[in-house]
């Protein structure tokens, strides 16, 4: 593992540096923002949050280029934010609301940007790894190949890993030379159980090694280290047609999902919260290297959290889907006689078409 | 007699359950150190310990299969699958292994599992996580489906469960598991195949199961209140499928209405239509109506999520109806 201390810093843009943090930033302000919005009711169902994965986040989509496509889990706001989509349009997501990214139907757990390639978060675990080695296979199918070609990004828990859905895709790719880079975000735990009690082999990025995969483990909290181990994956896929497995490790800042108290943390583990917080460690190493200064800083915290009250703002004044709308997107050419009842309504002669 | 949830019958019929045989043990994800996604395992594994209590990986279809492969051999694995909903990643284990064992070996091997997991919509939790597929296993020969509504049942059936030789879905729900009711002291067995009249009546006959049970009985009550008797007949078990009962409440009341949380096409409330279509023909004075949910994959925002499922407004209106005649 890298240790974010010791990148280097001085070989990087300083206003990319920037960027990053404010990414980070305005991460961390949504996903806090959300949590309160889960309390107030407006947020319902499950509602996961990528605290304590903000520099991950940060460097996948860093490496990604716009044409390049990701697969997510339910753990995904983080990167739809980060892959382009606007604050508001998610946060109008969680609401359930019209102006949401799927108009209110998917919530937190299916976030979908087709538009900037975000193919969905997924709620089932492991249903993104076969969707997204899909999505490479089309891209080769398609022909394209070299330095400019599209790529697949997909994204999976810790726990995941022992889905038969991972083991069976990642034979299938490297098989079939498909230019997908699998992400392992370990955040140390699948619900309440850490990694060694789930997975026999808890270095998960040898998993790959069954399948000729090239396996690399990087420190989820170091956004550069992310970002380079990530692109370097990317090109090769999108080069060689060499599928490879990332594994970022961070840690779970909450519990798994908002309404988890996370009782099963011993207070060791509280204190590592505290002490592996990718956040603050980042705004210390820009501010030791001079990129960032305190006032600077507190400038961009202040702008992430202008930005989420105005996400706020924004789906609560776009309204909720009517009934109406109900039958709306199940198909893509809806059958004439579709029935289209609401419950109780009459299967004969009724219904509400 | 004790008043207690539904969560806790659960709960204090695998412990006692525990005690009894030590063939008996528990397999599911989060069960043991976290309790149960729904705390219905809660303090079991500080009691029994891990050999007793085991905290499966992520991987559905591996610890069915592995239960079920345990049961070949005699022990009596109670296996937890989070929802229904995750049990379509071990759907190929329940279905070609589960419910087929005992007829491919002629009779050799049985498989005394239970698989308890949640089903039902209502929380928000969209399209994946809402569903209603214990159709799906009650259309399978071999396997058994019990779905019970009361406290008293979620001890009764799930005893009966454990101790039946046949490979049995426990459908349980998200929105019973903090409902109260009397449940009785002791040993509690309830018949695995047999409904239950849950309120007596003369007008017309409300069968569900599950949540749909429960909301049937509501309604009935309330309904008396306006001169309006209905029998509410709550089928317990889905495959085994009462049809006496089912039949013989109808003969009585001349009148059906069938509440369902499922999909209507091809759900429940079509298998019992037709049974009391040709056990209660020359009885019915009007068309056997199903109260279901409606057919789209359930959208997270609130108001589309009430719109598309079965309530008490629904039952009401649609019992209404049938009794004008409709
Ligand atoms: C097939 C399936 N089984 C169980 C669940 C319930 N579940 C949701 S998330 C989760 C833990 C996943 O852990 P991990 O892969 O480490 O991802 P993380 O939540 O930590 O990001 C579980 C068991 C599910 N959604 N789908
Ligand atoms: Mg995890």
């Amino acid at each position: 593992m890298t240790d974010p201390a010791g990148t280097d810093m001085t070989r990087e843009d300083p206003a990319i540096l920037r960027e990053y943090y404010r990414q980070m930033a305005l991460i961390r302000a949504f996903e806090l923002r959300a949590a309160e919005m889960y309390s107030r009711a407006r947020i319902g169902g499950y509602c996961h949050l990528n605290l304590g994965e903000e520099a991950t986040v940060t460097g996948l989509t860093a490496a990604l280029k716009p044409e390049d496509y990701l697969f997510a889990t339910y753990r995904e706001h983080g990167y739809a934010l980060a892959r382009g989509a606007d604050p508001g349009r998610v946060m109008a997501e969680l609401f359930g609301r019209t102006d949401g990214l799927s108009g209110g139907r998917g919530g937190s757990m299916h976030l979908f940007d087709r538009e900037n390639r975000l193919l969905g978060g997924y709620g089932i675990v492991g249903g993104q790894i076969p969707l997204a080695t899909g999505a490479a296979f089309a891209l080769a199918y398609k022909g394209e190949r070299g330095p400019d070609a599209p790529a697949v990004m997909c994204l999976l828990g810790d726990g995941t890993t022992n889905i038969g859905a991972f083991h069976e895709s990642l034979n299938l790719a490297a098989l079939w030379h498909l230019p997908v880079v699998y992400v392992i975000v370990n955040n140390q735990l699948g619900m309440g159980t850490p990694v060694e009690a789930a997975s026999a082999e808890p270095d998960l990025w040898k998993r790959g090694c069954a399948y000729r995969i090239p396996g690399q483990r990087v420190d989820g909290n170091d956004v550069l280290a992310v970002r380079d181990a990530a692109r370097a994956a990317l090109d090769r896929a999108r080069t060689q047609r060499r599928p490879a497995l990332l594994e970022t490790v961070s840690y779970r800042l909450r519990g798994h999902s908002v309404v988890d108290p996370a009782r099963y943390r011993t207070a060791e583990d509280t204190e590592r919260v505290r002490r592996e917080d990718p956040l603050p460690a980042f705004r210390g190493h820009l501010i030791a290297a001079g990129v960032l200064d305190d006032e600077a800083a507190a400038r961009i915290g202040a702008e992430a959290d202008k930005a989420v009250a105005a996400a706020v703002d924004f789906a609560d004044a776009s309204p909720a889907p009517g009934v109406s709308a109900l039958f709306d997107c199940v198909y893509a050419s809806p059958p004439p006689g579709m029935y289209r009842g609401l419950p109780g309504d009459p299967v004969t002669g009724g219904g509400q078409a | 007699m004790t008043v207690l949830s539904y969560r806790q019958a659960l709960h204090d019929t695998l412990r006692a359950e525990l005690q009894r045989d030590e063939n008996v043990f528990l397999i599911g994800e989060e069960i043991g150190v976290f309790e149960g996604s729904y705390k219905i395992t809660a303090g079991l594994l500080a009691e029994f310990g891990p050999h007793r209590v085991w905290d499966a990986p992520i991987a559905e279809e591996g610890f069915t299969g592995v239960a079920i492969g345990a049961a070949m051999m005699g022990l009596r694995p109670v296996v937890e699958i989070m929802t229904i909903n995750f049990s379509l990643l071990a759907i190929d284990q329940i279905v070609n292994n589960a419910a087929k064992l005992r007829s491919v070996s002629g009779g050799q091997v049985s498989v005394p599992l239970v698989i308890r997991t949640p089903g039902g919509g209502g929380q928000q939790l969209s399209a994946t996580h809402s569903q209603n597929l214990e159709a799906w296993y009650a259309h399978v020969p071999g396997l058994k489906v019990l779905a019970p509504a009361t406290c008293a049942d979620a001890k009764g059936l799930l005893t009966a469960a454990i101790r039946d030789d046949d490979p049995v879905l426990m459908l349980e729900n998200l929105a019973l598991y903090n409902t109260k009711g009397e449940v009785p002291d002791g040993e509690h067995v309830a018949e695995i195949g047999r409904a239950a009249v849950l309120k007596p009546g003369r007008d017309i006959t409300i069968i569900g199961y599950s949540r749909a049970a429960i909301v049937a009985l509501d309604v009935a009550r309330k309904l008396e209140g306006d001169g309006i008797s209905a029998e509410v007949v709550d089928l317990r078990s889905l495959r085994p499928l009462d049809r006496d009962t089912i039949c013989a409440s109808v003969r009585k009341t001349s009148r059906a209405v069938i509440v369902e949380d499922d999909w209507l096409s091809y759900g429940t409330g079509a298998e019992l239509a037709a049974t009391i279509q040709e056990g209660a023909f020359d009885y019915l004075d009007a068309p056997v109506r199903r109260v279901a949910a409606a057919e789209v994959p359930l959208p997270y925002a609130k108001p589309l999520e009430i719109a598309a499922l079965p309530d008490a407004g629904a039952v009401t209106r649609v019992v209404r109806e049938t009794l004008r005649g409709h």
